[in-house]
């Protein structure tokens, strides 16, 4: 087989495959629920009803979709310029590590400044992490993918030791987890009463923020030469490298901010399961909004979604929640394949 | 001098050559694919799998060598996905390894779940028992070290052995060499470069998961959710250490593995009181980067390493 370049793909050839793919997701999820004894129907409708059935249950996807969006436009940023950051889960552990170290009462300031420190920190520690591996891509050639991957359980074990050394709670019963943020340094909830925090709000305004660098500035024409074609854009003049770099500093800033999120506006002190692999999932929510930073928003709202439903489906259907990450494992590669169906065509030699 | 204590001591290099061994498997199966041009970067998850399934297939009652058969058929059909989104469509070999990996370590989990639903523990097997090689177990030092371990021990350096024979010697060996240097040229003498990359892939992944099943079936009794830790990406550090010869990267293995073990050691001594114990938890990953980093400035990577190959196209 080979495939054939289509010069103006039709309607149909730009929406059919990317449909078929979703669907090819639930099928595979369907067949491995009747495996584990459930009825398809039913464990769908239990997922949907976990995921959006009572205020509660909306509220909960929303929260999660948080640190996905941030997770999810740090990676698109950075997969877009072709820098390929597998490092999104050290970098948001990076954010809350410093959001935890300013944010605990080493300083008092008015609730707003507080905020906006612990923001602006968080964005620079998980930016400088990333600049490690990318440095290395530009001077010397080292694979990101090995240094970002490898560099995550690095910055893990050091939270780890933060957790049982400098930053332990004295008062957390031996446990390892940090103080709790001073109230000045919490994000407040959007409306009282209800658990919805500004971290939402503050990924939606992000999300805006990575589209309008994408299209409307200089930095972001130049990251999407330098993803589709690194030589040519030396020719035109691109600097090429430079533009590595910032991608870099972009791409962890954005993935610092969800460790800034979660521990400000959620959880309030830093434990080390803060993150169950949001640096990873948010390579699946980057890949299934086609790297567009709105499609970003939506594909997180539908992977936190699955998530939240899949947990609350386990405990009423007993089918394990690992089928959530199966069915967004398997929409990754169903999408991959669907987006390249858009515009090639197979022919048989 | 403690640290000289520990490097002279049988018991030392036989730890260094257990710990060795699944990385040998594994970095074995990344080589073969990367030596044809594809990254595989499904490797963790594959390791998951293959862990997982030998070990499940041994507790429902096969033979221990029934239980790597296992392991080395989920590793094929695994290596079979990959190298299907890879070599004929071509895809981003980065997004397809990592959600190869997403795919085969959460199937993985359901699939445990789904089978021991109700235990808090998982059950033990009856591992590999060290094999004592006549004579040879008898030399002071090396005959502990090297000729008093489990048969799959023995059996990851043979398969090393015996790729590089292939590799080198043999025309098949030098169609995957080609495949991943000079993909046209292969076409050009008539042979198909997707038939040889798939076959790479799906071999080398096989390969990938034995050293998975490694940790379940020999170094270990049961099986825990995060038990290859990162295992899989340290195999792909050790590839690059190796400059893809199959020689470099067993001696790679086995360095990497003396490390790792005299870390163990360190911890127990005056030193481990000092330094806190994440830090030689580290070593390994630290250990991995700077070994791509004194790596990267040799040229012997092969030239058409994830690039994808359409034929006709020049």
């Amino acid at each position: 087989m080979r495939l054939e370049p289509i010069a103006a793909p039709s309607f149909g050839r730009r929406i059919l495959p990317p449909a078929l793919a979703i669907g090819a997701t639930f099928v595979v999820a369907a067949l491995l629920a009747m495996i584990a004894g459930g009825n398809p129907f039913a464990v769908f409708g239990l997922i949907l009803k976990g995921a959006f059935g009572s205020k509660f249950a909306i509220l909960e996807t929303l929260n999660s979709a948080t640190p996905l969006i941030f997770t999810g436009l740090a990676i698109a940023v950075a997969f877009r310029a072709k820098l390929w950051n597998i490092g999104a889960e050290a970098q948001l552990y990076a954010g809350a590590v410093i959001t935890v170290v300013l944010g605990t009462g080493a300083l008092s300031l008015p609730a707003p400044l507080m905020l906006a420190l612990c923001a602006i920190a968080a964005m620079l520690a998980g930016a400088l992490i990333l600049l490690g591996p990318a440095l290395l891509k530009t001077r010397l050639g080292v694979d990101e993918v090995v240094t970002t991957l490898l560099f995550n359980f690095i910055f893990l074990l050091f939270v780890s030791y933060l957790l049982e050394g400098p930053l332990k709670d004295p008062m957390g019963m031996g446990w390892p987890k940090s103080a709790r943020l001073i109230p000045e340094a919490r994000l407040p909830r959007i409306v009282e009463g209800l658990r919805l925090h500004w971290g939402f709000a503050l990924a939606l305004i992000a999300a805006i923020a990575v589209w309008v660098i994408n299209t409307l500035t200089t930095l972001g024409y130049e990251m999407r030469a330098v993803g589709q074609n690194a030589e040519a854009a030396a020719f035109a003049g691109i600097p090429v490298t430079k533009v590595i770099l910032k991608t870099a500093l972009l791409s962890g800033g954005l993935a610092g901010l969800a460790g800034f999120s979660e521990v400000s506006g959620l959880k309030g002190s830093l434990t080390l399961d803060l993150s169950p692999g949001f640096g990873y999932t948010g390579i699946v929510v980057a890949m299934l909004a086609l790297l567009h930073p709105l499609g970003v928003v939506v594909a997180a709202l539908f992977v936190a979604a699955i998530f939240v439903g899949a947990d609350s489906m386990s405990r009423a259907a007993g089918v394990p929640s690992y089928l959530a990450d199966i069915m967004l494992a398997s929409a990754l590669l169903f999408m991959v394949l669907a987006i390249l169906l858009t515009k090639f065509r197979v022919r048989r030699d | 001098m403690e640290l000289i204590d520990i490097l002279l001591s049988a018991s030392f290099w036989a730890a260094a050559i257990r710990i060795a061994s699944p990385l040998i498997f594994a970095t074995i199966g990344e080589l073969i694919c990367e030596r044809a041009g594809v990254l595989n970067l499904g490797i963790e998850g594959i390791m998951v799998a293959g862990a997982f399934a030998g070990w499940i297939a041994v507790w429902g009652g096969l033979p221990l060598w029934g239980g790597v058969a296992v392991a080395l058929l989920t590793g094929m059909m695994l290596g079979l996905v990959h190298s299907i989104f890879s070599v004929p469509f071509g895809l981003s070999q980065h997004v397809v390894g990592v959600g190869l990996t997403l795919l085969a370590t959460s199937l993985t989990f359901y699939t445990y779940r789904v089978v021991l639903p109700e235990v808090s523990s998982p059950p033990k097997i009856t591992a590999f028992q060290p094999y004592e090689i006549p004579l040879l177990s008898d030399l002071p030092l090396v005959g502990p070290a090297l000729f008093s371990q489990t048969p799959l021990t023995y059996a990851a350096f043979i398969l090393a052995g015996l790729t590089a024979l292939v590799l080198y010697r043999t025309p098949l060996g030098l169609a995957v060499r080609a495949a991943g240097e000079n993909p046209q040229a292969v076409a050009a003498q008539g042979l198909s470069v997707t038939a040889i990359r798939m076959g790479a892939v799906v071999v080398g992944s096989g390969f990938m998961a034995v050293g998975g099943a490694f940790l379940t079936l020999s170094a270990f009794d049961s099986f825990f959710f995060d038990m290859v830790n990162g295992r899989g990406w340290i195999c792909i550090a050790l590839v690059v250490f190796g400059a893809w010869k199959p020689g470099k990267a067993v001696l790679g293995a086995v360095l990497f593995a003396a490390f790792d073990a005299l870390q163990i050691r360190l911890q127990q001594t005056g030193i481990g009181a000092v330094v806190p114990y994440q830090v030689f938890l580290m070593m390994p990953y630290i250990l991995s980067i700077l070994a791509l980093v004194v790596m990267s400035r040799r040229a012997e990577i092969p030239a058409a390493l994830m690039v994808p190959f359409n034929k006709g196209e020049r």
